[in-house]
């Protein structure tokens, strides 16, 4: 396969993909789901979870995006050093996110800042999002397709911290963005928490632990310990499918962390709701893919 | 069995729901957030469709054109609360009956929905499809140069739901005596997380 080969069949794979994810929630998510709905037993968190079940089997049957709210389509790229399209992702993404605008179709929502006009492309000034990556002497990409609604958007916020506040300062934070701003973001939530040095640093880090396949803990123990702690904790305050009130409140809480300065804790938190569009790909050198977070699907 | 509101909707029919309560729409249904929110409250502009007895729908759905008109795709709820400092207003300005959308709203909200008569009621978030296939036609559009969110898209509905009633017109507000639970459940469990976080030592 010559370059311009490749490049047509990178555009073609992340426009399909980009449509896909869209549509079908993935695998983690789904069960997931499923098994919070078993737990619910009032009459208004039933019949919440029976019209998401019945939406998720329309979608598929319809082959239609499962929430209107298709998101600003954001792009986390780990790609290797050695990938031969290194210098052509950026408008291979950027092509992507246009035509599966019109393929999918997907709802309109880049608004250009000053202009406040809708591009009615979801591409427009640095967006597509993409986030990049290097990955020293691989060949191959990995990429993280993520589309989130406004609703969930909405709650995203940060805050700097000084050590007197302490590793409770974060737990207080997140209980509040949760208790104020979680009942409209659509629960049940995945809490994305991210702690570092500096706003930027958390923010960054909070969006990413969206990413991690449901189950899967933070490596360090205290960590991995204090998830736990959370999530428990989130589900005893019991918001409920939608806000209405049930057994549970949140899919899972997952911490991401970088070394922080002496002086401050910067704690950030993203929120992903039930639908939480994540999709994972990828791609190899000689343009054959392996989709992650939906196994079994091909394009 | 399933109980329905058909608009235009009477006030006397509303009276008689509460809070907590789920009931489904037949007959028209039309899109309205953020901007048409705005113009018609702080930009004093008269709506092109007049909701006298009808349903809003705080939603910006996915469209496609075809030959003789539009198809609805994707509809579901958006965050109501962005609307909350229009709400009453709104309410008295158009004489709006049923506001759909998602999560709860605020005291200004509830007042209006005393004072007007009207309801506020929850449909499901991310449920856009299932909300699809619930609208029988888009009638028309207005106000397209909003962009396709924005826009007022008429849609005439069946059995369009489950609508979850959040806000009657007694002055319950279902999402705020909710808060207020969660807000007493908070403050042990966070307590309890914090005697066990104590890394900094």
């Amino acid at each position: 396969m010559n370059k311009e080969a490749k490049i047509q069949a990178m555009t073609e794979i992340m426009t399909k993909f980009t449509s896909y994810m869209g549509k079908h929630l993935p695998d983690d998510v789904t069960a997931k789901l499923k098994e919070l709905r078993e737990q619910e037993d009032s009459y208004l968190a039933k019949v919440v979870y029976d019209s998401m079940t019945e939406n998720q089997e329309l979608a598929n049957q319809l082959n239609r995006p499962c929430c209107q709210d298709t998101g600003v389509v954001q792009y986390f790229v780990k790609v290797g050093s050695q990938f031969p399209l290194l210098a052509e992702v950026q408008d291979i993404l950027r092509t992507a996110a246009l035509e599966a605008t019109k393929e999918a179709p997907l709802r309109h929502n880049a608004v250009q800042i000053f202009e406040e006009k809708n591009t009615g492309t979801n591409t427009g000034e640095r967006i597509p999002w993409i986030n990049w990556e290097i990955i020293p002497n691989e060949k191959g990409i990995n990429i993280e397709v993520y589309m989130a609604g406004g609703g969930c958007s909405l709650p995203g916020q940060g805050k700097t911290l000084m050590p007197a506040a302490g590793y409770e300062g974060v737990v207080e934070f997140v209980f509040d963005v949760m208790t104020s701003y979680g009942i409209n973001a659509c629960p049940p939530l995945l809490v994305g928490i991210g702690i570092g040095g500096s706003i930027d640093v958390a923010a960054e880090l909070s969006k990413k632990a969206l990413f991690r396949p449901l189950g899967v803990r933070h490596s360090n123990s205290r960590g991995a310990e204090m998830e736990r702690l959370m999530e428990k904790g989130l589900n005893d305050l019991g918001l409920g499918p939608q806000g209405l009130s049930g057994k549970n409140s949140v899919m899972g809480v997952h911490m991401e962390t970088a070394a922080r300065h002496p002086s401050t804790i910067s704690v950030a938190v993203s929120i992903g709701c039930w639908a939480h569009r994540k999709g994972n790909i990828q791609i190899n050198e000689d343009m054959t893919y392996e989709i992650t977070s939906h196994r079994g699907v091909t394009l | 069995m399933k109980k329905i509101l058909t608009t235009p909707i009477q006030n006397e029919e509303l009276e008689q729901l509460t809070a907590g309560d789920v009931v489904y729409l037949n007959g028209y249904l039309v899109t309205c957030r953020d901007m048409p929110h705005r113009r018609l409250v702080e930009l004093g502009q008269k709506l092109p469709v007049d909701l006298a007895g009808l349903a809003i729908f705080h939603a910006g759905p996915i469209v496609v054109k075809e030959d003789d008109g539009w198809k609805m795709i994707s509809i579901g709820p958006t965050t109501s609360m962005r609307m909350e400092k229009f709400e009453k207003e709104f309410i008295a300005e158009t004489g709006v009956k049923l506001i759909v959308g998602k999560g709860g709203m605020g005291p200004n909200t509830v007042e209006g929905c005393q004072t007007y008569k009207a309801v506020h009621a929850v449909f499901p978030g991310g449920c856009a499809v299932l909300a699809a296939t619930e609208v029988e036609e888009i009638e028309r559009v207005e106000w397209l140069e909003l962009g396709m969110p924005e826009a007022l898209w008429v849609c005439r509905v069946k059995e369009f739901g489950p609508l979850i009633i959040s806000i009657d017109t007694k002055g319950n507000n279902l999402f705020e005596t909710n808060k207020v639970l969660f807000n007493e459940k908070k403050v042990p469990i966070v307590k309890e997380i914090c005697s066990q976080v104590k890394f900094i030592k």
